[in-house]
């Protein structure tokens, strides 16, 4: 196993690529603490998994809010005595061009996908300092890195979060702590599930990517294991993109 | 085991990173062809390897000649059927201000570090091809994304094996050939130790890392293992950056 005795919270973990975060973090060892705001979502994830025997709680969580963190963290280190990984993954898309773009639309975005990982950081950090190890993986986009057909302010956020990461990294390099991000490109999950009913705007979707197909949450989890486990011990402030080639050309 | 039934050839591993990725690989079930231009070394490697229970073979393996990877290709095909993953490991490193290298120094870094990443790759992707699957994955450097002070040639190398890494991919995604990059930053090995032999050259050394050490062969070894695994099955075209965080500053 290549997470024993760790404890991981993970932020908007209820479905898609955080569930299969979790998952794969339960068969690898580790505790795990589901943070969403989808709460009936996330106690029935938490549930089965739980009859299948592993070691999950899920807890209400804004990412928003600071109290909100600091109640998840609060219970993390009531519950496992310990948080040694979090995985800041909540986040939301919203596609328009950026004349039909909305000032509420970018604070909205920025307040999730990029505040959300600065209040989680924040929340964690004094707790993985105070045991000199911890590993923080933060969800970027390859939207985070190149610009997008009609995601402006959702890649400008995960451009937020791409940085954000890099100085949490700094900053936190010689108290044991690491951060990294990651950049997945379409994933066949929530956020993508606007284009579903549509097979034509799927094409689209592919037709982008060089491998001529969608990620599956599951291989973005391959990834974010990898960051959070101890076998990535000399990586932080780097970023893992799992896009089909999408960025290379 | 992550490897199990993978059939992987690797320069340059005799020693350092390759020798590690070598030990790492045949751990997690792969079959490994070690190649490198150090016989003495390498024989000696594949017996350790062997007396652990490794499957390996060695074969001599100068990357600046077409024939010797059509040997190397031809001797893994022979052994173990097929060849799954190649690790173009080898390379060679001088340190120097511009003004007093030469134009051999230039052409022979160029030729064992760039030139020798695209004749193994030329050399394996037929092969790769026929079965839809392959991941090859090759040794850049954070000196191939930022300069350092007394690397222009080894860094104008590793820069050309990056964005070769990236064509490689984007050529080869449609085709079920993965093609990816790690790029270490200073870490305990060969290429290191003229450096290790000065504390001064050390402590300007360690002083650029945020995490205030060097890497370990093993770790990079591990990103290795990840990029040729099946785990990184969305990843291609990508940079893996395993610096303590050098360049995220």
């Amino acid at each position: 196993m290549r997470l024993p005795e760790k404890v991981a919270l993970i932020s908007g973990g209820a479905r898609g690529i955080g569930a299969a975060i979790a998952r794969r973090f339960i068969v690898e060892g580790a505790s795990v603490v589901v943070g969403d705001i989808l709460v009936e979502r996330g106690q029935t994830f938490a549930a089965e998994l739980e009859q299948s025997g592993a070691d999950i709680i899920f807890t209400p969580l804004d990412v928003t809010s600071e109290s909100s963190w600091a109640d998840a963290v609060a219970l993390t280190i009531d519950r496992y005595g310990k948080l040694d990984i979090l995985v800041n993954n909540a986040g939301v898309t919203k596609r328009e061009l950026i004349e039909n773009e909305t000032a509420e639309s970018w604070d909205h975005i920025f307040e999730i996908n990029a505040k959300g990982v600065f209040l989680g950081t924040k929340a964690v950090l004094d707790e993985m300092k105070r045991h000199g190890s911890g590993a923080i993986v933060n969800m970027s986009s390859s939207y985070g890195n190149i610009g997008s057909p009609n995601s402006a302010i959702y890649g400008a956020s995960k451009a937020a979060v791409r940085l954000f990461t890099k100085s949490t990294a700094i900053q936190n390099a010689s108290f044991g702590v690491r951060a990294n991000s990651v950049h997945p490109g379409p994933v066949n999950a929530p956020l993508i599930e606007e284009f579903l009913p549509f097979p034509e705007k799927i094409k689209m979707l592919e037709s982008m990517v060089p491998m001529e197909r969608l990620g599956q949450p599951d291989e973005v989890a391959s990834a974010v294991l990898f960051l959070a486990s101890n076998e990535s011990s000399f990586m932080t402030g780097s970023e893992l993109i799992i896009d089909g080639g999408i960025n290379a050309r | 085991m992550r490897l199990e039934g993978k059939v992987a050839l690797i320069s340059g591993g005799a020693r350092g990173i390759g020798a590690a990725v070598a030990r790492r690989f045949a751990a997690e079930g792969a079959s490994v062809v070690v190649g490198d231009v150090l016989l003495e070394e390498g024989q000696l490697l594949a017996s350790e390897v062997r007396e652990a229970g490794g499957e390996i073979a060695f074969t001599p393996l100068d990357v600046t000649s077409e024939s010797a990877w059509a040997d190397a290709v031809a001797l893994a095909i022979d052994r173990y059927g097929k060849l799954d993953i190649l690790v173009n490991n080898a390379g060679v490193i001088k340190r120097d201000r511009i003004e007093d290298e030469t134009a051999d120094l230039w052409d022979r870094t160029m030729a064992v570090n760039a030139k020798g990443v695209f004749l193994g790759t030329k050399a394996v992707l037929s092969e790769m091809k026929r079965h839809s699957n392959g991941s090859i994955v090759n040794l850049s450097s954070t000196a191939g994304i930022v300069a350092g002070p007394n690397t222009a040639s080894y860094g104008a190398s590793k820069a050309a094996v990056r964005i070769f890494t990236k064509s490689t991919a984007i050529q080869n995604a449609k085709l079920g050939v993965r093609a990816n990059s790690v790029h270490p930053g200073p870490i305990n090995a060969p290429m290191m130790h003229e450096v290790m032999e000065f504390p001064d050259k050390l402590a300007d050394n360690l002083a650029r890392v945020p995490m205030g050490r060097f890497g370990e062969p093993e770790e990079v070894a591990n990103v290795i293992l990840f990029l040729a695994s099946d785990e990184s099955s969305f990843v291609t075209g990508s940079e893996l950056v395993v610096d303590g965080g050098i360049t995220a500053q």
